[in-house]
């Protein structure tokens, strides 16, 4: 079983601040990472190539600021990536157009995984563009999957209460939730021996048959602030502490 | 043209009255689409509800499926020469219509929170870094494909007396490879926590299932609050249903008060809440993330919080 893995390596959300004098979010300098959604859907691929053989390549597009965290992808066990180099201000038609093509020019490729959503933007674009883009069915939000020899079954929780069960031929696109399964951590012995594995970068060029253009312009990017009281309360005993907090929510009408 | 779809009626009602706004710029109608079941009186209803058209697609589609759904809507946009595609945002409107606008070649935002004109091309607002920006894009490609997720939008006031047509279409689609099996539908009372003033919101800091009685109690004495809870409540234990999770992957809420209780606090859990008036924090560790989102909070074990709280709030309501 051929797999493709698509992943973005993105800034660490969480560390985000916004520059008070330009209302931007400041983006320089924050650590980056492949987010744990991405590194399940890298399990993933794992688990079905344990039980399957085949090969594993991790796709990324853009340049990779940190290749740290594209050597862990190859520690944890796949086989192989590639590195995309796209044309400046990529929007998600170029992106999976990118991708699109990189798994034409592999060839042969049973599935392709991707996370649900990049956790800096979150737009889940990507897989259902790449699904569409190569012609061929997707499972997405799977919480659950199970490769078999002709077929993949998939479990996938659609809201509104509805769990769903689907299969598909192959080949297939699959986007995972982070629930599916834990990523394992790669060891020592795993990390030293990535080193040897390849990491292809890939100019579009190279492997594109057609001209991209992007569909979007980003205009601007604003910070949100976040304005709240902060007030602790640490009195002695319990009993005053929620005493206070009671008072404060009566005092705001919010107790009526 | 614009044209509205989404599974979702209540959804649906929503994005035409946005849809009305988009044509009232552009000339062109408001056409809203049903796929599947033949609903005669859903199809009224969008009437009355501001569509000025209505096309019912033929129930042989079947279930929803993505691609298939794809090539019903790229017909019907090139049939209507429609120019603004509006997709609910929920699961399946968000896998939808990312394959619908490469079938169109065009570009997509999707969970849009405003979409406007500005210098004759579409705008659309979206929310990035789990919040932390808005994110504004500028369609440089037509049509223009954008999903919008529910609440952003007041439907507009139901009108009996409006007329519109209503047509039936039947839409040739290739079937592909993918099967439904099975679906299992949760019989429960669904929740609304959009729609929610008070919501009392559990996280990981709950112990078990049961514990969230607790929770319950607390939102009885707050004028019966709806509860919520954090992505791990839902998606990893099952304690709750899907439409309790709040944050960047659930359900986005803005009430009057939020009171988080065992939940860390994590960047993903804020950006569905940070628009609460005022958010109260419970949580046993003092440096939890929380508590900087928080105008109220109170350090310790919830186990012990929640009883004295919930007598307190009694005894001030007198
Ligand atoms: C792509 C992606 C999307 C996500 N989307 C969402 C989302 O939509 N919503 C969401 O909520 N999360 C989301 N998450 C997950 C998020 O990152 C956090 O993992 C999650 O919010 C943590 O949930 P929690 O606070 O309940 O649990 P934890 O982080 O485990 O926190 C539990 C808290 O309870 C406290 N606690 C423990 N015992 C007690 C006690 N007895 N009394 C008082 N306090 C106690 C602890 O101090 C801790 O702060 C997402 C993650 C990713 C990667």
């Amino acid at each position: 079983m051929n797999i493709a893995v698509c992943v973005k390596d993105v800034v660490d959300v969480s560390e985000i601040k916004i520059d008070e004098k330009t209302n931007e979010p400041i983006l320089e300098g924050i650590s980056r990472e492949v987010s744990d959604i991405e590194k399940s859907a890298v399990e993933e691929a794992i688990k079905i190539k344990e039980e399957y053989g085949g090969k594993i390549t991790v796709l990324t597009v853009g340049s990779v600021e940190n290749m740290e965290n594209i050597k862990e992808l190859l520690a944890m066990g796949a086989d192989e990536a590639v590195i995309i180099s796209p044309p400046e201000e990529p929007d998600y038609t170029v992106v999976s157009e990118l991708l699109a093509g990189a798994i034409d020019e592999i060839g042969d490729i049973d599935i392709v995984l991707c996370g649900e959503a990049s956790i800096d933007l979150f737009s889940g674009q990507v897989g259902p563009r790449v699904a569409e883009l190569l012609d061929i069915p997707q499972i997405t939000y799977a919480e659950g999957l199970e490769a078999e020899e002709e077929k993949i079954v998939g479990e996938r929780d659609v809201g509104g209460n509805k769990v769903m069960t689907v299969e598909s031929s192959y080949p297939v696109l699959v986007t995972v939730t982070k629930e599916i399964n834990d990523p394992r951590l790669p060891s020592l012995q795993e990390i030293l021996g990535a080193a040897n594995k390849p990491i292809n970068e890939w100019e579009s060029d190279e492997f594109m048959d057609h001209e991209i253009k992007p569909t979007m312009e980003t205009k601007d990017i604003r910070g949100v602030s976040m304005e709240r009281k902060n007030i602790i309360f640490d009195e002695d005993e319990l009993e005053d502490s929620v005493k206070k907090l009671a008072e404060n929510l009566a005092k705001e009408g919010l107790l009526e | 043209m614009v044209l509205i779809y989404s599974d979702d009626i209540d959804i649906t009602k929503e994005l035409i009255a946005k849809g009305k706004e988009l044509a009232d710029e552009t000339g062109g109608k408001v056409i809203s689409t049903i796929i599947g079941e033949v609903d005669e009186e859903a199809a009224n209803e969008l009437i009355y509800h501001g569509s000025d058209e209505v096309i019912v697609v033929d129930a042989e589609t079947g279930e929803f499926k993505a691609d298939k759904y794809a090539q019903v809507l790229n017909q019907l946009v090139e049939k209507t020469d429609s120019e603004i595609i509006l997709i609910g945002s929920n699961k399946n409107g968000k896998e939808l219509a990312p394959r619908l606008a490469v079938k169109l070649e065009t570009g997509c935002v999707t969970d849009c929170t405003d979409l406007y004109f500005e210098d004759d091309a579409l705008t659309a607002e979206r929310i990035a870094y789990s919040g932390k920006a808005i994110a504004v894009q500028t369609f440089t490609s037509k049509p223009y494909v954008a999903t919008i997720p529910p609440k952003n939008f007041d439907p507009l006031p139901k009108d009996e007396s409006r007329q519109g047509e209503i047509t039936r279409e039947k839409v040739e689609v290739t079937e592909t490879g993918l099967r439904i099996i099975d679906i299992q539908e949760k019989e429960i009372k669904g929740v609304n926590v959009e729609d929610a003033e008070i919501i009392v919101s559990c996280g990981r800091g709950f112990d078990n299932k049961e514990d969230i009685e607790l929770a319950e109690e607390l939102a009885g004495s707050l004028r019966g609050a709806t509860i919520g809870c954090s992505r791990p409540v839902a998606a990893d234990l099952k304690w709750l249903p899907e439409d309790h999770w709040i944050g960047l992957s659930g359900h986005k809420v803005k009430p009057n008060l939020y009171v988080a209780i065992g939940i860390s606090g994590q960047i993903q859990h804020i950006a569905g809440m940070r628009d609460s008036e005022t958010v109260v924090a419970i949580n046993e560790n003092e440096d939890a993330p929380i508590f900087e989102s928080a105008d109220y909070g109170i350090v310790g074990d919830l186990y012990e919080v929640l009883p004295k709280l919930i007598d307190a709030i009694n005894e001030e309501k007198g």
